[in-house]
C-alpha cells in the first residue's frame, strides 16, 4: 500500500489540452473521490494513473516511485471500469483469477486468495458461472473482485455504479466503503454524482474543464467552497446566487437591502451572495430579500419552495407539515455564518472567515 | 413474423375485444400465401441440381441423359467404383489438406492483421487498410498469370504449397475481421493490459474468443471457397496425384466421353465435408457473445 502523487499533469489529445496541469497528493489508504461534470477530465486522469495513456507532461508517482515510464501491469494499480469489462467468455473464477496472472504467488496461495475475495464479495456460489448468467450488481462485484485479488497499491474506480439502479447503487456504495475500511488500500473513485462523492470520500476533489477546483473533506467543500463552481456543484438543490455589489457594511443587493458579511474585496466590486436552500430562514429576523412562492415540491419531511424574487428565482426549504401556500409572500434571511460570497468575475470566494 | 403469431402461454380465449378470426381470403393472408409460394419456388430451384446430382450418381451410364429424377435401376456401383479408385481418395486428401491449411491460416492471419488495423494507432494505418481493400477489386483471372510465373520461378508448380499460397491470407477476411474487432470494446483490451497480458496474449486470449462468430463465418467461407476452387488448382497442377477434387472430377473421362455418373458420384461424396464443416462451425455463430461482459 502506498500513496500517490500527481505533479503538474498535462494531457493533450492532438492540439486540444484536456488536463491543464493538475497536482494532487493522495495519502496511503485514503479514499479520494474525483467528481465533476461530464467531460471535465476525470477518466483521463484515471487513465494516466493506470498507464493506459501517456501524460503530455508532468509526473505520476505511486508509492514514492515515478511510474511515468512503466507499463500498466508494472504500476501495481487495479482499475474497475464503468461498464465492468469482465471477460464474457470466462467463468467468474477465471475472471477474478485473471487479476493474479502476473503475481508470483504459488498456485495454492493464488487459489486461497481467490476464495477469500469471493467470500468477502459473497460470490462463492457464483464462481463457476459465466457473466451472462449474472445480474448487474453481481457483474459489478466480479469486476471489483478482479481488482481486489491483486491487492494493488491503488484502486481506480471509473464511475462503477452508474449502470446500477438507485437501490443497488446505494447498496454497492456501502459495500465499497466497507471494503475500503477492511482492506485499507488507497482508492481513487470517479463519479459525477455528488451524493456518491459526499458519502464515500475521505477527501473530495472537484474538477472542471481539466482543472482541480478544490480538494478537501466532504464537510470542507460543503461548508467552505473555494469558488462558485464548487458551491453550486456540491449540495442539492444547488446553492442560490444573489448578485450584488460590495458595500462598506457588507453586500448591497439589487433590491437595495444589505447582507451583513465581512469580505475581502474592494468596495463597488460586483459579487454574488451564495445561500444554500437549507440555510434560508423564512420570515425570520433581518431578512434581506422577499419573494412569492411559485412552486412547491413536497418531499415528505420537508418541502422545496421556489420563489420569485428581485434576484431571480430562489430555492428554499420549508418544513414538511406546514409548508407555505402558493402565492404567499415570504421574507428570506440567513445566518451570517452560512452566507458565502463569490467574486462575480473570477468566481473565487471572497468571504473573510 | 406473421400477424397471427401466438406467444407461449397466450390463451386464445383472452384475446382483446379488437380481435377477430382471420379469413383465408384476407389481404394479409393472401400476401402470406404468395410469399410462401415464392419461397417454395426458390427452394425447388436450389435443391434441383442436388437432386439430379444424387439421382445421376445412382444411374447406369446409358440412362444419364434420361431426365427422370428416379433412376430405372438405382444402384451403388458408381460409388464402389469411385471409392475403390485410388485417384479419388488421393484428390480427396489433397483437397482436405489444402482447404484445412488455408482455413487455419486465414483464421489466424486475417484476424491478426485485422486486429492490428483495428486496435492500434500507427502512421500509415489507413493507407495499409486501403491498400488491402483495393486488392479486392482485382479478379482472380488477372492474378493467375503472375501467380503462375511466381510459382514457376520458385519451383512451386505441382505442389500443395503452390496450390494454396495465393489463398493463405485474403483481403476479404482481413476486412471482415477488422470490422468485427470494432465490436470488441476497448475496455476489455485495457482491462487485460492492466491485468498484465502482453499484446499478443490480449489478441489471442481476449479478442479472439470475443469474435468467435466471425471466425466461424470466416472459416466456413474460406473452407468452401478452397474446397470448390477450380481455375488455379487446374493451372498449377500437372500430375494426377496433385489434383484437387474439382480438378480430378473434371478429368473423369476425356473430351469425347464424359463419365457424368462418375463425376456426379464424386461430387456427391465431396459435398459431405462441406456439410460437416458447416455443422461444426455454425453453432459458434451465436450473436451477443461480446455484450455479455458489459453493463447490467
Ligand atoms: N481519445 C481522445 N481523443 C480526443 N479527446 C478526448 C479523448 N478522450 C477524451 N477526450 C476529451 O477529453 C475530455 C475529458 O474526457 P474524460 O473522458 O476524461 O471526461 P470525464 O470527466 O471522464 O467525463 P464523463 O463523466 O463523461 O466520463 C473530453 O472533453 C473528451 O472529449
Ligand atoms: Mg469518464
Amino acid at each position: 500500500m502506498a500513496g500517490l502523487d500527481l505533479r503538474n499533469l498535462v494531457k493533450a489529445y492532438g492540439r486540444t489540452e484536456v488536463l491543464h496541469g493538475i497536482s494532487l497528493h493522495v495519502d496511503d489508504g485514503e479514499f479520494v473521490v474525483l467528481v465533476g461534470p461530464s467531460g471535465c477530465g476525470k477518466s483521463t486522469t484515471l487513465r494516466l494513473i493506470a498507464g493506459l495513456d501517456e501524460p503530455t507532461s508532468g509526473d505520476i508517482e505511486i508509492a514514492d516511485r515515478n511510474v511515468n515510464r512503466l507499463e500498466p501491469k508494472d504500476r501495481n494499480v487495479a482499475m474497475v471500469f464503468q461498464n465492468y469489462a469482465i471477460y464474457p467468455h470466462m467463468t467468474v473464477r477465471k475472471n477474478i483469477g485473471f487479476g493474479l496472472r502476473t503475481s508470483r504467488l504459488p498456485k495454492r496461495e493464488k487459489e486461497k486468495r481467490l476464495e477469500e475475495v469471493a467470500a468477502i464479495l459473497e460470490m462463492t456460489d457464483l464462481l463457476e458461472r459465466k457473466p451472462a448468467q449474472l445480474s448487474g450488481g453481481q457483474r459489478q462485484r466480479v469486476a471489483i473482485g478482479r481488482a481486489m485479488v491483486r491487492d494493488p497499491d491503488v484502486f481506480l474506480f471509473d464511475e462503477p455504479l452508474s449502470n446500477l439502479d438507485a437501490q443497488l447503487r446505494t447498496l454497492m456504495r456501502l459495500e465499497i466503503k466497507k471494503l475500503h475500511q477492511r482492506v485499507g488500500n488507497t482508492i481513487i473513485f470517479v463519479t459525477h454524482d455528488q451524493v456518491e462523492a459526499m458519502t464515500m470520500a475521505d477527501r473530495i476533489v472537484i474538477m472542471n474543464d481539466g482543472n482541480i477546483l478544490q480538494a478537501g473533506t466532504p464537510s470542507d467543500v460543503y461548508y467552505n467552497p473555494a469558488n462558485r463552481f464548487v458551491a453550486q456543484f456540491i449540495g442539492a438543490p444547488s446553492m442560490n446566487m444573489l448578485p450584488g455589489l460590495v458595500a462598506p457594511d457588507g453586500v448591497r443587493l439589487r433590491n437595495g437591502s444589505t447582507v451583513d458579511v465581512r469580505i475581502d474585496a474592494r468596495e463597488g466590486r460586483p459579487v454574488e451572495v451564495g445561500v444554500r436552500p437549507d440555510d434560508f430562514i423564512l420570515d425570520g429576523p433581518d431578512p434581506f430579500i422577499e419573494g412569492t412562492v411559485v412552486v412547491r415540491e413536497p418531499l415528505g419531511h420537508e418541502t422545496l419552495v421556489y420563489l420569485e424574487t428581485p434576484a431571480g428565482e430562489l430555492t428554499a426549504k420549508a418544513g414538511g407539515r406546514t409548508p407555505p401556500e402558493l402565492g404567499q409572500r415570504l421574507a428570506l434571511g440567513a445566518d451570517t455564518a452560512s452566507i458565502h460570497v463569490f467574486d462575480a468575475s473570477t468566481g473565487e470566494s471572497v468571504r473573510r472567515r | 413474423m406473421g400477424t397471427t403469431a401466438t406467444y407461449p402461454g397466450e390463451d386464445h380465449r383472452h384475446r382483446g375485444p379488437g380481435y377477430r378470426q382471420r379469413s383465408v381470403f384476407d389481404a394479409a393472408n393472401l400476401g402470406q400465401t404468395v410469399r410462401w409460394l415464392l419461397l417454395l419456388i426458390g427452394g425447388i430451384l436450389m435443391i434441383m441440381p442436388i437432386m439430379y446430382m444424387i439421382s445421376t450418381s445412382l444411374k447406369w451410364p446409358h440412362e444419364i441423359y434420361d431426365l427422370a429424377l428416379i433412376p430405372n435401376e438405382p444402384h451403388l456401383e458408381n460409388y464402389w467404383f469411385v471409392l475403390e479408385d485410388g485417384r479419388f481418395f488421393r484428390w480427396f486428401v489433397n483437397s482436405i489438406v489444402i482447404a484445412a491449411a488455408t482455413t487455419l491460416s486465414n483464421v489466424l492471419f486475417d484476424s491478426l492483421v485485422g486486429y492490428t488495423l483495428c486496435k492500434f494507432r500507427f502512421p500509415g494505418r489507413y493507407l495499409v487498410f486501403i491498400a488491402i481493400l483495393s486488392t479486392l477489386m482485382i479478379p482472380t483471372e488477372m492474378l493467375v498469370i503472375p501467380w503462375y510465373l511466381m510459382s514457376q520461378s520458385f519451383g512451386w508448380l505441382d505442389t500443395h504449397w503452390g496450390i494454396m499460397f495465393p489463398g493463405l491470407m485474403t483481403a476479404f477476411g482481413t476486412f471482415l475481421m477488422k470490422q468485427f474487432f470494432e465490436t470488441v470494446p476497448d475496455d476489455f483490451i485495457e482491462a487485460a493490459r492492466i491485468d498484465g497480458l502482453n499484446e499478443l496474449e490480449i489478441w489471442w486470449r481476449i479478442a479472439m474468443p470475443l469474435v468467435r462468430p466471425a471466425l466461424a463465418a470466416l472459416a466456413i467461407f474460406v473452407f468452401l471457397g478452397n474446397w470448390t476452387a477450380f481455375i488455379w488448382p487446374l493451372i498449377v497442377t500437372n500430375s494426377v496425384e496433385m489434383y484437387t477434387l474439382p480438378v480430378g472430377l473434371s478429368s473423369f473421362g476425356d473430351e469425347a466421353d464424359v463419365q457424368w455418373e462418375l463425376i456426379m458420384t464424386g461430387a456427391a461424396i465431396s459435398t459431405l465435408p462441406t456439410l460437416v464443416v458447416f455443422l461444426i462451425f455454425q453453432r459458434f455463430i451465436i450473436r451477443g457473445v461480446v455484450m455479455a461482459g458489459l453493463k447490467g
